[in-house]
């Protein structure tokens, strides 16, 4: 009874990617078959994404994209939390309002003006348009200041006697000592700007410039998969492979880092 | 240390926040300059048909997608709360939408919904029912939304309620039982109290995303038909990047944020007084 329940949980989630996976190896006039065996396995859909749209571009775009702004989160975040944690300075309640505040304000309202922002930088169809407002993150700051503060103070306390300035401090003790922050921080941070689309929908036009998401977005509801369903779905295949990588090598990060935090990827 | 952090808090805060405020009482299209219009902005709001469509389509998709999210969250959390073999396979399956893009969700979820070629149809004929038109239908297709999003959130909600479950004491049970409460008595008296706080939590975070819908209509139906699964986010990306009404589209924004604060507010004043 339990299991069957499980196993009926399991088959409607994992279900339709096996179908999607059967759909894009299928003949396109098989595709409405229920049975997931192609007549025969043919890769032109794929073949076709990759002739109609630089996909492996919009690929290492996504990568540049999303890694830049982790690395920034993760350094940039963690400086801050650290000053919050163990530094005392002047501002520093007063810093604790304006992230609670940042956290508050929805993305609605800052939406057009950063726009407006970055259009008069003159950094539309860059990659600084895509990075540049998701560099620090405070709800990445909050996390880390809530992983410091079970750091003892007599480690600091130790590498400030040993002449260490507090950036090395910051590098050399917390991180290795903070490396589930870490690794929550970095997993949240990189699937959530993966899977971004609103924002480059809105800063990029370039195609040569587009994220991944977009691209395969724009292909599928845009003209030229000539609604092909097959050429559709492997544009999106595509773009899920390589979080479904990742994600069956470190599911338990993935699930325990989002479950943690509270808040969806 | 905090410095940067400051800069970049003018930037990407502050500024944008005056910024917006300013364009609620203007109407500017980028390229010509801005030009005072007072309070039309928000005169135009209170009888924009189309502004009030999206926000009773949200209300409707809320409706479906809060109830089917909280209930199935639950039961998949109760049947995962087991020490027993496979259960990680089974946690790590329900979890699987929630870290795929949701492009590829509901690029996926049109062509399962597709109404002469999709699977779902395809099933239902072969157990001798009938076609649903569920994306191309007014009645169907935000209930299909609604099933869709609630599909890919589900597995994150699902381990939110499992970690409330595993903080339950066993003993807490096994006096219950030993009194002879039925296993649905242990549920209500003992379980249903414990996840209330967890309950709230998902309330709101279903209804900030459910506001904040846009990807899946963008995709699947473009709102349509007939405007019936317009968001208000899509509708401020149309004003605002289709047809440049930066002024009008900052309004909508800021009512939306208003709309969010009040609801999620709503919602927590009448659940915690349930508690």
């Amino acid at each position: 009874m339990h299991y069957l329940l499980l196993l009926i949980g399991a088959l409607s989630f994992l279900y339709p990617f096996i179908w999607m996976v059967s759909a894009t190896l299928k003949p396109e006039n098989e595709i409405a078959h229920l049975s997931l065996i192609p007549s025969h396995i043919t890769f032109d859909s794929y073949r076709a994404v990759f002739d109609k749209i630089p996909i492996i571009r919009s690929f290492f775009n996504s990568l540049f994209v999303s890694s830049a702004i982790t690395a920034s989160v993760l350094v940039f975040s963690s400086m801050v939390g650290y000053a919050m944690t163990f530094l005392a300075f002047k501002g520093k309640s007063l810093i604790f309002y304006v992230l609670l505040f940042t956290m508050m304000i929805p993305f609605q309202i800052t939406l057009i003006p950063t726009y407006i922002l970055i259009v008069k930088l003159g950094l539309a169809d860059s990659y600084m348009a895509l990075i540049l407002p998701f560099m620090v993150s405070a709800f990445g700051i909050f996390l880390f200041k809530q992983y410091f503060s079970s750091i003892p103070r007599d480690l600091i306390d130790a590498a400030r006697i040993d002449g260490s300035s507090e950036i090395m401090i910051l590098f050399r003790v917390i991180w290795p000592n903070a490396f589930p922050g870490l690794v929550t921080v970095g997993i949240i941070t990189f699937l959530t700007t993966w899977n971004e689309v609103l924002w480059p929908l809105i800063v990029i036009r370039e195609q040569s410039m587009m994220t991944m998401p977009q691209m395969v977005t724009l292909f599928a509801i845009g003209g030229s998969a000539e609604s092909q369903q097959g050429v559709i779905l492997a544009s999106a295949m595509l773009l899920a492979i390589p979080v479904i990588i990742i994600y069956i090598f470190f599911q338990r990060y993935f699930i325990e880092s989002m479950a943690s935090s509270g808040v969806k990827g | 240390m905090s410095s940067p952090y400051l800069i970049f808090f003018l930037m990407f805060s502050v500024y944008p926040i005056l910024f917006s405020l300013t364009l609620v009482f203007h109407r500017w299209n980028i390229i010509s300059p801005m030009k005072f219009v007072g309070l039309e902005n928000l005169s135009y709001l209170a009888h924009d048909p189309l502004f009030w469509k999206s926000i009773t389509n949200t209300f409707y998709f809320l409706a479906i997608h809060i109830p089917l999210q909280v209930v199935l969250a639950l039961v998949l959390a109760n049947a995962l709360n087991k020490k027993m073999w496979g259960i990680t396979f089974f946690r790590a399956s329900f979890f699987l939408p929630v870290v795929i893009s949701g492009v590829v969700v509901t690029i996926l979820w049109k062509s399962l919904y597709s109404t002469e070629t999709g699977l779902l149809n395809s099933l239902l004929i072969q157990l001798g029912l009938f076609k649903i038109p569920w994306l191309t239908s007014v009645h169907w297709a935000m209930p299909s939304i609604a099933i869709m999003a609630t599909w890919k959130n589900v597995g994150l909600y699902t381990v939110f309620f499992l970690a409330g479950l595993q903080g339950i004491p066993r003993h807490l049970y096994e006096a219950a039982e030993l009194d002879g409460a039925s296993p649905f008595q242990q549920f209500i008296h003992i379980t249903v109290p414990v996840l209330n706080p967890v309950v709230l939590m998902v309330v709101i975070l279903s209804t900030i995303n459910g506001f904040n819908l846009f990807i899946e209509p963008y995709v699947t139906t473009g709102g349509g038909p007939v405007n019936s699964t317009l968001s208000v986010v899509l509708y401020i990306y149309r004003q605002a990047f289709s047809f440049y009404k930066m002024g009008y589209a900052a309004t909508l924004g800021f009512t939306l944020a208003l709309i969010i604060f009040i609801v999620t507010l709503i919602q927590k004043t009448v659940l915690e007084k349930e508690m």
